[in-house]
């Protein structure tokens, strides 16, 4: 980081995608030419933006998506473990959102039920070690690490993101004002 | 002036007879509550109305206001605890407000934003529960149902049906439906009842009108539920 004329500590981020659509990603793209004054006074570090695949030490780590599988509680407790500040974006992130609908069903159930072979329409549940293993539960972020600030939306608007990401940024406490809060 | 009280030190006056909320509601004061609807008996149930009378908690909606009565409403202490409150409900149930037709019109969903509710906080419980699409006109998700009581009281006192009913107590506690079977679909429910259409949540949805006004443009989406005090009526879309 040591760029000549480069006196400023870029602010570095992280962002993931877990259970959920990347819709919170697209979102964070909708803050549009914004992107530019963001690039100048912040970094990405682990990114589906960078295509960084492990992260290290960070300021702010935004999470969008539930906990779904064993992959997921790792990437999670790996971004707990490097950020500062850990970010639950969006419903999923929150309180599991629509994955969680499966909360209900038996995760053996469902997977047989799913997984069929063709020919004899047995049940076939995928098996190999490159598969995560899929836990019981979709769980929201807050039930596997501590989760410093939520945002809420699904997905929050660009607009929300930029209000809570400078907020952030500045150290000033993040607050949405209404028309900038939705859950929907 | 006789029949005065004050709500945070500000003068309202009041009817004999009348309730805190509703004198409140008359005066243009938002008090939050969603158990409380003004055709129906005071239920005091959902708890969201409690004040500070004289310093100590009451519910809104069932205590009498009186002469020289201090009413504190809007309290950093109070706003807390209704936020607890609303959590403590998101949680319950299975509040997915994404995947929900009710989703902009719900004053569960309406208090969240009014208290800046970030998230549900507490630890979900997901509990298991049906839906009953077996009526024509009306679906109900017990997954959404916070058992305000407004629809057993609006079938029980204005319908004159009792279709609805709450059964067992705490966590157990759920709606049940009075017909033979237990389903919506073989009682005497009409999608003309009054029942159909006081929930203040997604649990009573009339089916094929959950779109007709597109989210983004419902009336919470457009305005705070505090809002409503302006025009002391519910929008018509929340009704």
């Amino acid at each position: 980081m040591s760029n000549p004329g480069q006196d400023k500590v870029k602010v570095r981020l992280a962002t993931t995608s877990l259970a959920g659509c990347f819709g919170c990603h697209m979102s964070f793209l909708d803050i549009d030419e914004r992107l530019f004054e963001l690039a100048e006074i912040a970094e990405f570090d682990r990114s589906p933006f960078t295509d960084i695949k492990h992260c290290g030490p960070c300021d702010i780590a935004l999470i969008e998506g539930g906990v779904c599988n064993a992959d997921n509680v790792h990437v999670v407790r790996e971004l707990r473990a490097n950020a500062k500040i850990l970010v639950a974006v969006g419903a999923c992130a929150i309180n599991g959102g629509l994955p969680a609908l499966r909360n209900k069903l038996d995760i053996e159930d469902i997977l047989r039920r799913v997984y069929r072979n063709p020919v004899t329409d047995e049940p076939c549940v995928p098996n190999s070690p490159e598969l995560p293993l899929a836990l019981d539960k979709v769980y929201p972020l807050n039930e596997i690490v501590r989760v410093d600030y939520s945002l809420p939306g699904c997905p929050p608007s660009g607009d929300a993101i930029w209000k809570f990401l400078t907020d952030l940024i500045l150290g000033r406490m993040p607050r949405l004002e209404p028309s900038l809060l939705h859950y929907d | 002036m006789d029949n005065e009280f004050t709500i945070d030190e500000q003068p309202v006056p009041f009817v004999p007879g009348q309730t805190i909320l509703e004198a409140a509601k008359a005066a243009g004061v938002y008090i939050p509550h969603l158990c409380f609807q003004p055709d129906f008996k005071r239920h005091g149930g959902c708890k969201l109305c409690t004040v500070l009378v004289n310093g100590r908690t009451q519910t809104a909606c069932t205590h009498k206001a009186a002469v020289g009565q201090e009413v504190d409403v809007n309290t950093p202490e109070l706003d807390a605890m209704r936020r607890s409150l609303v959590q403590m409900l998101f949680i319950e149930g299975n509040h997915f407000c994404p995947a929900c037709e009710k989703s902009g019109a719900c004053q569960l969903q309406a208090l969240g934003y009014e208290y800046e509710m970030m998230s549900p906080h507490f630890v979900e419980l997901y509990p298991h529960r049906e839906v009953d699409a077996s009526h024509p006109d009306v679906l109900l998700d017990f997954n959404r149902c916070i058992l305000c009581e407004l629809c057993v009281r609006a079938s029980r006192d204005v319908d004159h049906k009792e279709v609805f009913a709450v059964a067992g107590r705490g966590l157990d506690a759920k709606l049940i439906i009075n017909s033979p079977t237990g389903k919506l679909g073989d009682s005497a429910f009409a999608v003309t009842d009054r029942a159909a259409h006081v929930c203040p949540v997604g649990a009573i949805i009339v089916k094929r009108v959950g779109f007709a006004t597109a989210i983004g443009e419902r009336p919470y989406d457009l305005a705070q539920i505090s809002a409503e005090a302006e025009s002391c009526e519910l929008p018509e879309a929340a009704k």
